[in-house]
């Protein structure tokens, strides 16, 4: 196993590789630029902004930039924001509490609501509990997030004036207090993340527990007279958390980038909306740094995902 | 109306017979601008400065809660000399202040400055080639230091450092130095006589004591870049680039009874419309900047009556360029060379009839609302003190008539044509739901007089983009007709007049990066402006600015179609004194909750 470790990860370096030469080339290719706010500002002469072009090096080829950057990179040296001039690194850290905080926390919650919906329904498949799940999840995950979250903004915040809809990383309240408006200004950026993705997965658990609640070793342990509670958690879920888990496994990068669209309506400030705020002020370097974490996140969880399946399955051999 | 009669009522001023806002009104009514109105005053008791903004009535230093304020775009970086977009101009407001501010009338009044120069109290040379600026005593930093010349220097030093970068150098165009005369005096040397003494007056200030060690190369390392340290209202607590700033009351603040909030907060991101929902709907935030939201949405919001629309007269005015060179051909291998000639728009008669097919009262109130004000005039200010020089007519049969006596002729298909030529226009501009809306009522009212428009829209970052390698930026101008909004920063026009001088004509040679995109010149435009850039006296510079504007615009390759006013969210018992000639944080001192 851990030749076949060892393997992958040498094979991820090339691909990682690669993934930076086509982010770094189609970035430079793309129209934009990250000082262009001074250019429609009479007052602003156009030699600043050649000058300050310049001194950053953007002016340099394309295939020179890269250079820098991965020479750069090779040293631990991420480089710096040209809007905030920040490092990327403390940029990137600054953003990783909340998006774990609340992305984590939205998965948690899919989960909660997959899990036992989704077993549920497939225990007694065409009953009036599972047409119902099946018709709740069939629209929840239809529904974009961008969606139901402006649907929940003007029910709960403008109806009812319950929930505000601006979320604040830092409110100035301390003790309890600021636990209380931290919860009340997660719950909708949680709801609208966590039904959307919750919905998807009660679909999923059900077709895999309906799977597995055929077949014979089931109807044995059910003819030996177990309870029905302890023949469906033993031997049932078990088996059928199987795929699911591989499938969770793989959507953990997606909690670190965070949720773009989400955390744009409720101003979420994770690594999506820096993300997003970067690509969209042409800010080369945040972009080619965040990109890479998810690209690595990525490979690393694909690679946890395959050795997953085999602690849960031994049935599968590590070539 | 003579330069005579001017003086005569500017003395008026000075003597206090008549009211300074009586003044203006007056020049208004004749067709000159408030700033350049207030620019005549100059030199007339600064002490009137900021009479249209609301009297400051707390009587304590604080007690006022927090101050919420919403930017869409969220600061990114608190170091003014590198705060390219407005957002951080914004952000690091409440922490830096500069020497002056100006007020919504455009008038400069001090806040660093202990007074505004003048000629009467000696601050302005009278060969134009200094201004002596006298600084508030007892000012300090929020570390404790004194504030004092050496600061202000040391700003000039900082900013225009070549190793530096800094985008503040262009606050210092024409400064040969910034020279210490004693600790609470400054001199500002120029290096050619200038009728512009205030610009370097509004960049907010650093402390030399914090900054001194990271002077160029090194500003990027200095840790107050992150975390300021200025003379403002405001102290710093926290930041987060691009999500939050957080401040509290500076209890040594060098104004009375100021501020009046306890702390402050600068939320960023998400977009302007929900932006505007959280100010005037639900009552979450304060203020919500730059709303850019269409008027009947605001309308709707404003109903919840929990805040209201502020809008700002400004100078900006969208405009529509009819390109004075031949895009379609290449000339040297050049297209647009401004050695070609437009096929049709340099018939003076073609140039004329499409100004007559802009139906201003229309796009004002059925796309902009509110949120801008029909106007003929290239400088503008806010559009009821528009000059009566040029006036705006949208006139289908005149258009129809001139084009008939030019012998541009129907065809067949209903498109005039002239010794093989048909009229038929390519009119670009960036993708914006208002501008396309502008495009389809200038391509009707075209059609109706046998003019063929086709209609090409350009994504923002690439037409406003200097890319070298796209053709489709509004610099190159490879298209008939572009329109697109032009900024006017400040309450100066003279760098917004500079853009149809001929040295500033968009070429390949040049990179499309100046500012003259139309192409269109004049000698004797050239000769206005550069008596403009040395004549001292307000008054006659103001007449020299006027008579550059009702040229463009006669000359008819400019037409302005509207002035964009800036549009801001407050809550409703707050009060702001907003303008539209500085920062909206520039006076974020005198904000208070009534």
């Amino acid at each position: 196993m851990g030749a076949f470790i060892l393997r992958r990860l040498a094979l991820a370096l090339p691909s990682l590789l690669g993934i930076s030469v086509v982010l770094f080339a189609v970035l430079a290719l793309a129209p934009g630029d990250p000082f262009a706010e001074l250019a429609t500002n009479s007052n602003v002469p156009p030699e600043v902004r050649v000058h300050l072009r310049a001194t950053l090096g953007l002016d340099d080829p394309v295939a020179l930039r890269y250079v820098h950057w991965l020479w750069a990179m090779l040293h631990g040296d991420w480089g710096f924001s040209f809007i905030s001039r920040v490092d990327v690194t403390t940029l990137i850290w600054q953003r990783v509490p909340v998006t774990l905080g609340l992305i984590g926390t939205s998965q948690l919650l899919a989960l909660a609501i997959a899990i036992p919906v989704g077993t549920l329904s497939a225990v007694k498949p065409y009953s009036w509990f599972d047409r119902i799940a099946s018709t709740i999840a069939l629209a929840g995950f239809s529904l974009p997030t961008f969606f139901t979250g402006i649907l929940l903004i003007l029910l709960f915040s403008i109806k009812l004036d319950w929930l505000p809809f601006v979320y604040r990383s830092d409110v100035e309240m301390t003790g309890w207090r600021a636990v209380v408006e931290h919860v009340r200004q997660a719950i909708m950026p949680v709801l609208v993340l966590g039904l959307f993705q919750g919905a998807g997965w009660t679909r999923y658990v059900r077709s895999a527990v309906l799977d597995v609640i055929r077949l014979d070793h089931v109807t044995t342990a059910r003819s030996k007279g177990l309870p029905e509670r302890r023949v469906i958690t033993r031997h049932v879920l078990r088996n059928a958390l199987i795929p699911v888990v591989t499938l969770v496994a793989l959507q953990m990068p997606i909690v670190f980038g965070g949720a773009i669209v989400t955390e744009q309506i409720f101003r979420v400030p994770g690594i999506g909306s820096l993300l997003i705020d970067a690509i969209l002020r042409n800010d080369t370097p945040v972009i080619m740094g965040v990109t890479f974490v998810f690209s690595v996140l990525v490979i690393v969880f694909n690679l946890v995902a395959d050795l997953l399946y085999g602690l849960l399955d031994p049935r599968i051999a590590y070539r | 109306m003579t330069e005579d009669m001017l003086r005569g009522l500017v003395a008026q001023v000075r003597n206090g017979e008549l009211p300074r806002r009586d003044f203006i009104a007056h020049m208004v009514a004749l067709g000159v601008g408030v700033p350049l109105a207030s620019a005549m005053l100059a030199d007339v008791a600064h002490a009137q400065g900021g009479a249209s903004e609301a009297p400051y009535k707390p009587t304590k230093r604080g007690g006022g809660g927090p101050l919420r304020l919403l930017l869409w775009q969220g600061p990114t970086l608190l170091n003014p000399h590198f705060a390219t977009g407005t957002k951080d101009q914004e952000g690091s407001r409440p922490f830096y202040e500069s020497l002056a501010r100006y007020d919504a009338d455009g008038v400069l009044v001090p806040v660093l400055a202990a007074e505004i120069p003048s000629r009467a109290n000696g601050g302005i040379a009278a060969d134009g080639l200094s201004t002596t600026w006298k600084l508030k005593k007892n000012v300090h930093w929020h570390d404790g230091q004194p504030f004092t010349a050496d600061d202000v220097v040391f700003n000039w030093q900082y900013a225009t450092d070549p190793a530096g970068g800094a985008f503040s150098v262009g606050f210092y165009a024409n400064v040969r130095s910034v020279e210490k005369i004693d600790a609470f005096t400054v001199r500002v040397n120029f290096l050619k006589p200038t009728p512009i003494w205030d610009r370097s007056s509004s960049l907010w200030l650093i402390p030399k004591h914090l900054f001194s060690a990271y002077m160029g190369a090194k500003s990027r390392e200095a840790p107050t870049n992150q975390k300021p340290v200025g003379t403002g209202p405001y102290r710093f607590v926290a930041f987060t680039p691009g999500d939050l700033v957080r401040g509290e009351l500076n209890p040594n603040y060098h104004l009375p009874n100021r501020p009046f909030f306890d702390t402050i907060e600068i939320k960023g991101g998400g977009d302007a419309t929900s932006a505007a929902r959280a100010v005037l709907q639900t009552g979450e935030f304060d203020y919500a900047w730059n709303i850019q939201v269409e008027d009947s949405v605001l309308k709707t919001m404003e109903a919840a009556g929990k805040g209201r629309v502020v809008f700002k007269p400004s100078g900006n005015p969208e405009s529509i360029f009819l390109n004075a060179a031949d895009p379609w051909t290449e000339v040297d291998g050049e297209r647009a060379s401004v050695k070609s000639k437009h096929f049709a728009f340099s018939d003076p008669a073609v140039r004329k009839a499409f100004g007559l097919l802009i139906d201003r009262k229309s796009i004002e109130d059925f796309v902009y609302g509110r949120a801008a004000t029909a106007t003929a005039n290239a400088l503008n200010n806010p559009a009821q003190y528009n000059s009566k020089a040029i006036v705006a007519e949208f006139n289908v049969d005149k258009a129809n008539a001139l084009l008939d006596g030019a012998g541009w002729r129907r065809g067949a298909d209903g498109v005039r044509a002239k010794d093989g030529k048909r009229l038929k226009f390519v009119f670009q501009t960036s993708i914006n739901s208002v501008r396309q809306k502008v495009q389809a009522i200038v391509k009707q009212a075209c059609a109706k007089a046998g003019i063929e428009v086709e209609l090409k829209t350009v994504q923002a970052s690439v037409f406003f983009s200097s890319d070298l390698t796209n053709p489709d930026t509004y610099g190159k101008f490879f298209a008939d007709i572009e329109m697109f909004l032009n900024t006017r920063a400040g309450t100066d026009p003279d760098r917004f007049m500079q853009q149809w001088v001929s040295w500033e004509v968009c070429q390949k040679s040049n990179g499309w990066q100046l500012q003259n995109k139309c192409r269109w010149s004049s000698p004797e435009y050239d000769r206005l402006y550069r008596m403009s850039e040395n004549e001292l006296d307000p008054v006659k510079r103001a007449a020299l600015f006027i008579q550059m504007n009702d040229m463009t615009c006669n000359a008819g390759h400019v037409v302005p179609v509207a002035v964009r006013a800036q549009v801001t969210a407050l809550g409703k018992s707050i009060s702001a004194p907003l303008t539209g000639w500085d920062l909206d944080l520039s006076g974020i001192h005198d904000w208070y909750r009534a």
